[in-house]
């Protein structure tokens, strides 16, 4: 099996610190993610994960602030239905919707970040391979 | 413009050994010159230091760079410091991006390879998106020097005083015919005891004169709209029926009028007053109001007593409500509390028995101006001989308000002392716990003590008419469980006072919902953060002070007032003010008028134009999260420095090795 990857989409108020705290807290955690910053995930586009899953990643993580805790108030509400849309796509093209995760990771919780990594990571690497990559084209 | 090739520098940091401990410096520099647009890359042991913003600004001058791109730390930390680096070498700032190769990198990363080949993973990505940035310039725009005020009570009071003084104008709006709020309905103030008409009436006489002041008593919101720095008002200036510009406050209508029998607001209901008529002798401004439910010539058509007797020439029956817009760049929300209404705890006999008092009521008792002229009596004036005092009423109740209203031991303590100083009865506070955090409340509290209150641990069950002893015939009972005596306490008093808790004011929903911020479960003003942003807002521009963010003693409220100027004054006094560049942007030849964005935008930042069936960004509004543009069912709103481009790109960039 090749190295996995795994993309993370993460709101810049909430998640993307959690990460910045893992950082600084020195807390190791599985190797494989790779962080994209977005202002909020309210920005998270289906096409974005869906993207993602077609070039190459095995797995797509989208964080979020806390319900009620969003910086622009309702966005992590809004990310929850867009990330239903892409795993109703993503099952309709044969990929396993577990590759999708969406996780509220508030700012002060760098642990539960790592956390959820390592989870996560373990759960694509049990799922091996992603088959779709490199095999769909839009 | 957008520079078409794009020749692009990159710049990984060591940052001590924090990164270059685990992440192979130099083999991710090499990686990286190898990479498509790339034309110089270098390391440096401390990029964010003054040499290593200086090798970014020769760099680029030297190798006619036109992108940068630093792995080093996060973003959130040193984004600004090397988005102002790239503009001092000559470029756009927004044509920098960063790769945080730390905190997501060599930090958490136990195995140096894999640390170094996720390093590469996000330079490449970084490489890859910042070659699609477009150069943006933040919107610049003017900043209104005027303040709203919304409630003239003392916060709003003092807020609109320091702001006029500080040369600034602004529009005071309340909606009752005088300013003061509850306040001035006081006798004493705790923990001093010092006169409460003697430290307001001054304010109250300030506001009126203040030049800079434009003071709208009878007045409402009735909408707000426009952005940070730049609102336009709707005040409702609500019809007096008299001129204020005649009415020499000489009170001869009053005396005149001949509908006498009207309960009293401002003194609770203990009272009555005439149709027209003023609050309190002191209030600001002194021109009376016609209230046109109770006068007889609005009624009947027949009367004008007041018009007979006014010299002044001052009543007009004609006048009409007035709608005024003012032009503000900040709003102070003031609007301050009410008292809880006691009436459904019917085991405590309010409405039903003539002596239960609210402590607002009992404000008004032991005020010189009130009903008694300041003498504690009884509603058939005896001098009582005994008092009791229940605290928490309708607060820290599962059933009502479960927080705790903050003032009430104090101010039921202040009671006790007035009690005893004027007419020398015993004084039962019923209390759950004694709460006086605060300066000189705990040293208060030890002087009620001394001075023989009668301290009762426990909730009351009920207050009765019922006596025990014959001889009491004519008083009520208060029937309590003693917790620290472990007893059940029958104690008959002359007069019952409910230490009722504090509510935020009628009309918040319509005034959050106009003003655009949020309410707590309580009905409370949330604050921009618990912590950090007590007095601001959601909005930008907008600020609250006092009692409507929760409630507090008059010294928090001064100080959240005088906070609250300071925040507008620091927005005002900048005159100019920068629109974030990462604003929303639709495109009108894509956009079909759907107005999903609009239903999702929570700013209102977005709004439809019918006449080219498209929807609008306003950018003074738009906080730049990106939910409209990926809720468009036809991509035609982009959200400039986070567009699909960009993110695409850079997902790309990460992947593609
Ligand atoms: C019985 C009692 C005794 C107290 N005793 C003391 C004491 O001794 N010492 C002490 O430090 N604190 C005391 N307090 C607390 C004190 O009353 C408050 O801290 C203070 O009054 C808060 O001032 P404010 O300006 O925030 O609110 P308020 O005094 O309530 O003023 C708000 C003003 O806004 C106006 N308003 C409301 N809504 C609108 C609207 N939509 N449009 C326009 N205007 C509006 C109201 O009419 C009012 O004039 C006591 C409280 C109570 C209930
Ligand atoms: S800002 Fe974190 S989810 Fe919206």
């Amino acid at each position: 099996m090749n190295d996995i990857k795994i993309v993370a989409f993460l709101c810049n108020w909430c998640t993307y610190t959690a990460a910045d705290l893992a950082g600084t807290s020195r807390l190791k955690y599985e190797p494989e993610v790779r962080i994209i910053r977005l202002m909020c995930s309210s920005r998270i586009d289906p096409v974005f994960i869906l993207k993602a899953l077609m070039d190459g990643a095995d797995g797509v993580l989208v964080g979020g602030c806390a319900p009620g805790d969003c910086h622009y108030s309702k966005g992590n509400y809004y990310a929850r239905r867009k990330v239903a849309v892409a795993k109703t796509i993503a099952e309709s093209m044969g990929i396993n919707t577990e590759r999708i995760r969406l996780s509220w990771i508030p700012a002060s919780e760098g642990p539960l970040f790592a956390e959820v990594v390592n989870e996560f990571t373990e759960k694509i690497k049990e799922l091996g391979d992603n088959p779709t990559k490199n095999e769909v084209y839009l | 413009m957008k520079e078409s090739i794009p020749k692009i520098g990159v710049y990984v940091c060591h940052c001590g050994s924090n990164i270059s401990g685990k992440v192979n410096v130099s083999e991710v520099v090499e990686y990286a010159t190898g990479l498509p647009n790339v034309e110089s890359a270098q390391e440096y042991k401390f990029m964010c230091s003054d040499p290593g913003q200086q090798l970014i600004i020769s760099d680029v001058k030297e190798k006619g760079l036109n992108r940068v791109v630093v792995a080093s730390c996060s973003p959130r930390m040193h984004e600004k410091t090397f988005r102002l680096a790239t503009q001092t070498a000559g470029l756009n700032p927004y044509y920098f991006q960063m790769a945080c190769i730390r905190e997501h990198d060599s930090w958490v990363t136990e195995n140096p390879e894999k640390a170094t080949l996720k390093a590469k993973d996000l330079v490449r990505g970084a490489v890859a998106r910042v070659a699609h940035h477009e150069p943006l310039t933040p919107r610049v725009v003017d900043i209104n020097p005027n303040v709203l005020v919304i409630g003239g009570g003392i916060a709003g009071m003092q807020a609109a005083l320091d702001i006029a003084d500080a040369g600034k104008k602004v529009f005071l709006v309340e909606r009752e015919p005088t300013i003061g709020g509850n306040m001035s309905k006081f006798d004493k103030t705790f923990p001093t005891l010092d006169c409460a008409a003697c430290i307001s009436t001054p304010k109250l006489v300030a506001v009126g004169q203040h030049k800079n002041i434009e003071l709208m008593t009878y007045s409402e919101l009735i909408d707000l709209k426009g952005f940070v720095g730049n609102f336009t008002a709707t005040i409702k200036k609500k019809a007096r029926y008299v001129d204020a510009s005649k009415c020499t406050g000489c009170g001869i209508c009053s005396e005149k009028c001949p509908s006498k029998k009207i309960l009293s607001e401002f003194d609770h209901q203990l009272t009555y007053r005439t149709a027209i008529y003023t609050p309190f002798p002191q209030a600001v401004p002194n021109t009376r109001v016609i209230d046109k439910e109770h006068c007889l010539y609005f009624k009947k058509g027949k009367c004008k007593a007041c018009e007979k007797f006014c010299e002044a020439d001052a009543i007009d029956f004609n006048q009409k409500d007035e709608i005024i817009d003012v032009e503000i760049g900040s709003v102070i929300i003031a609007t301050g509390f009410k008292t809880f209404d006691p009436t459904p705890l019917t085991q405590y006999g309010f409405g039903r028995f003539k002596e239960v008092y609210t402590s607002i009521q009992f404000e008004r008792v032991n005020n010189a101006t009130g009903p008694t002229s300041g003498e504690i009596t009884t509603k058939d004036g005896r001098k009582p001989e005994s008092v009791a005092i229940i605290h928490c009423v309708g607060s820290r109740d599962q059933n009502h308000n479960k927080y705790c209203s903050r003032v009430c031991c104090m101010y039921s303590m202040k009671f006790a002392h007035l009690v005893k100083e004027k007419t020398g009865a015993e004084v039962y506070e019923f209390y759950i716990d004694i709460r006086s955090p605060g300066k000189g409340y705990e040293e208060f509290y030890n002087r009620l003590q001394e001075e023989g209150t009668h301290f009762i641990r426990g909730k009351v069950s009920e207050v009765t008419d019922i006596v025990d002893d014959p001889s009491d015939q004519g008083k009520l009972t208060v029937v309590a469980e003693d917790t620290l005596a472990r007893k059940v306490r029958r104690i008959p008093v002359d007069m019952v006072v409910l230490s009722v808790g504090l509510e935020p004011s009628e009309g918040m929903q319509d005034i959050a919902r106009m003003v655009g911020f949020s309410l707590d479960s309580d009905g409370w003003i949330n604050e921009l953060h618990p912590k950090l942003g007590p007095l601001a807002t959601a909005s930008d521009g907008i600020f609250i002070a006092g009692c409507c963010q929760g409630p507090k003693d008059i010294p928090d409220t001064v100080a959240q007032a005088q906070g609250a100027a300071g925040s507008a004054l620091s927005l005002i006094s900048r005159e100019k003010l920068a629109i974030e560049a990462t604003v929303s942007v639709i495109n009108p030849n894509r956009c079909m008028g759907c107005l999903q964005c609009e239903n999702v935008c929570v700013y209102g930042a977005i709004s439809y134009n019918p006449a080219l069936n498209v929807c609008e960004v306003n950018e003074a509004l738009c906080k730049g999260c990106g939910n409209c543009a990926s809720t468009c069912p036809n991509k035609a709103i982009t959200v400039k420095h986070f567009n699909n481009d960009e993110i695409m790109w850079e997902m790309e960039g990460i992947l593609s090795n």
